[in-house]
């Protein structure tokens, strides 16, 4: 992933300007910056859900809109879970799975679900789950994946308890460790045990 | 499974598991309609002439009630930001969202307007043609509201301007809907208003979610 | 601007404002004296006409009223296409600038259309085919500014805008078709609106005269509104902030 002078904007206001960056396979990068920096409007830029204002965004020399194989790789996962509340976990899970084109087998999202700890709730609606087994369910995509992928997460530890920060490093370490390349923010220190850590800091106007 | 028919199979159960709502459009339907033999008057035939076009505004501003919800929820929850990244084209999410809108709020005004065609008097074969009609326009409604929806995503008074930016694109599908009928009472013809209904469908499918896909990008 | 062709030499926000600050005053100069030329020439030499009195003398202020709703309608959707098409900021800030005096002259057409349909037909208003899709017209443009003026985010707005008209521009001969064809089959429809094909030699005349004037007064219009776009969007940039300093 190579980014070159990319500015971006959010309405008239140019969050930053001629940012360059390259990520490699194998990296896990954690992106800082304070609030208002510009983090999330990079990771979807990144996710190609905005335009930047100006700048080259290229995955293997290949532009990222033209890029199947970005495409393919891309996971990608917001603020917000994309669960609907009416769905049961299961349910929702298993919309988030199609719709990517990762269709998998019941048991083998039961199996991730279990993992994820939320295995007990997976047949209420996702409206009667707490916060942090919410976001539980919407991580258990991250389970499902067997490739190397490039991981965009936007606060992935949000809401999440000990036990679940844990679980989702050891999800990145799982990544990494098969090529894939893990970028994600976050308000709480990380310190996975034995896997270099990258940051990649937003400071205002300048990279 | 084909990501269309998940989002598809996927709308229908989240309607399913909430009818009061899914209902309301045609409720709508039948209450507004049923104002204007009110404010009317009685009068057989003035209400026999007026029927056509009356049906045909009632569903027109019932099939837009249920737009906001159309990408609204989606917006709010996030999950619109993962099928514009999935593997769907924004072609095949604009089309599988309008089908689902036309299942759910179409298909029930289509089966419920012979029920409005008796109440203002309208003989069968007038009442055959209102529906056919409406089997032509619905979609074709739920087409140019599903663009009105994307253009007006998380607005403050989507409501409203939806139905000021999608009614006069529909005035056409009204005229030509309610005056088949119309004519036909008349003793001419209606064949022309169904072809032209037909041509405006068949435009409508090729454009509409082009436009669609482009709104949501832009609104997203 | 680094190699672009002088065509686009007025495509910087600073430069156009400098161009539209000179040329209103003479906008409006032309204008003035067009409308007068014209409106002397319409109601003084222009002869009455045979059939409908002079009442009919509307028609210099209605006509180029309606053509200048329709002209800037494709105007405004072209700008706004090629403002999302090609990111150009001024060229969306035009197409904004259009749409008020669009519809202040679609308003126009509709009420000097009302003025001649009185004493023409013995009514204010009628279902013609024309008069429909001009009050139709009417609500496009409405749409679009209420849609421009609902979003916040600039970029958005003038992007779902540009959407919207553009939408609207390739209904435009749909509804009126559609109109027109209604309008034919519910017949008791009054007389054909269609100028008497034809006119004296001074009637069109005027009528050129005052659509010159029209067209004159609309630049004028225009570019004052988007010289006062120009000014509130780019307010941070350091020409602005001069100009602003300097004005006191």
């Amino acid at each position: 992933m190579q980014a070159q002078d990319l500015t971006v904007r959010r309405g008239t206001e140019v969050l930053f300007k001629a940012l360059s960056f390259t990520l490699h396979a194998g990296q896990l990068v954690w992106l800082r910056g304070s609030n208002g920096s510009g983090k999330t409007s990079l990771l979807r830029v990144l996710a190609g859900l905005s335009k930047p204002d100006s700048g080259q965004l290229r995955w293997n020399a290949e532009p990222l809109n033209q890029s199947e194989d970005y495409r393919a790789k891309l996971v990608y996962m917001g603020h917000a879970n994309a669960l609907k509340d009416d769905l049961t976990a299961m349910e929702a899970l298993r919309f988030l799975t199609t719709v990517h084109g990762r269709a998998c087998p019941q048991d083998r999202m039961e199996a991730a679900l279990r993992r994820m700890g939320v295995f007990h709730r997976r047949k209420l609606p996702v409206r009667m789950l707490s916060q942090g087994q919410r976001r539980r369910v919407a991580l258990a995509r991250l389970v499902l994946e067997d490739r190397p992928g490039f991981w965009v997460l936007d606060e992935p530890f949000d809401a999440l308890d000990d036990a679940g920060l844990t679980l989702v490093q050891e999800l990145f370490r799982e990544n990494v460790q098969r090529g894939g390349t893990v970028l994600f923010t976050s308000h709480i220190a990380v310190q996975p045990e034995g896997l270099p850590l990258t940051e990649l800091r937003l400071q205002g106007m300048r990279a | 499974m084909n990501p269309m028919l998940a989002l598809l199979a996927r709308d229908l159960r989240l309607a399913s598991r909430r009818p009061a709502e899914a209902l309301l459009p045609v409720v709508f339907f039948v209450v507004a309609a049923s104002l204007f033999p009110l404010g009317v008057g009685p009068e057989a035939n003035t209400l026999k002439t007026i029927a056509p076009g009356i049906v045909w505004v009632c569903a027109l501003l019932s099939s837009m009630l249920s737009l906001g919800s159309m990408y609204g929820s989606d917006y709010a929850d996030g999950s619109l930001e993962q099928m514009l990244i999935s593997s769907m084209s924004g072609f095949e999410l604009a089309v599988a969202k309008c089908f689902a809108h036309w299942l759910m709020t179409g298909v029930p005004l289509l089966l419920v307007s012979p029920l409005l065609g008796l109440l203002f008097g309208l003989g069968w074969e007038a009442i055959g043609l209102l529906a056919l009609g409406l089997l032509l326009g619905t979609p074709i409604l739920s087409m140019m509201g599903g663009m009105g929806a994307a253009l007006t995503l998380g607005l403050r008074n989507s409501a409203v301007l939806i139905l000021l930016i999608v009614l006069p694109l529909c005035i056409p599908v009204l005229i030509f809907g309610a005056g088949a009928v119309s004519a036909a009472e008349a003793g001419l013809a209606p064949d022309g208003h169904f072809y032209l209904l037909g041509a405006m469908l068949l435009l409508t499918s090729l454009g509409a979610p082009v436009a669609t896909a482009a709104a949501l990008r832009i609104s997203v | 601007m680094k190699n672009l062709p002088r065509l686009f030499y007025f495509a910087a926000p600073s430069r156009f404002y400098w161009l539209a600050s000179k040329a209103v005053p003479w906008l409006y100069a032309i204008a003035a004296a067009f409308a007068v030329w014209g409106l002397y020439v319409g109601f003084f030499v222009a002869p009455t006409d045979a059939t409908q009195g002079d009442s009919y003398r509307i028609i210099f202020i209605h006509v180029p009223a309606a053509w200048m709703s329709m002209v800037i309608y494709l105007a405004m959707a072209g700008w706004a296409a090629f403002g999302w098409a090609a990111n150009a900021r001024l060229a969306s800030m035009m197409a904004r600038a259009l749409a008020p005096t669009g519809a202040a002259f679609t308003f126009l057409a509709l009420w000097t259309g009302a003025f001649w349909g009185k004493p023409t037909w013995g009514a204010w208003w009628v279902w013609d085919a024309r008069l429909t899709s001009e009050l139709i017209l009417l609500f496009l443009y409405l749409g679009f500014m209420a849609l421009v003026e609902a979003i916040d985010d600039t970029r958005r707005a003038d992007h779902a805008g540009a959407l919207l008209a553009i939408v609207g521009a390739v209904n435009v001969p749909i509804i009126y078709f559609s109109v027109r064809w209604w309008n034919t089959l519910h017949q008791g429809s009054s007389i054909s609106m269609t100028a008497a094909p034809k006119m004296a030699h001074a009637m069109v005349e005027a009528m050129l005269l005052m659509t010159v004037a029209f067209w004159a007064y609309a630049f004028a219009v225009v570019f004052r509104r988007c010289s006062a776009i120009v000014l509130e969007r780019e307010r941070g940039a350091d020409w602005v902030q001069a100009l602003a300093r300097k004005e006191g």
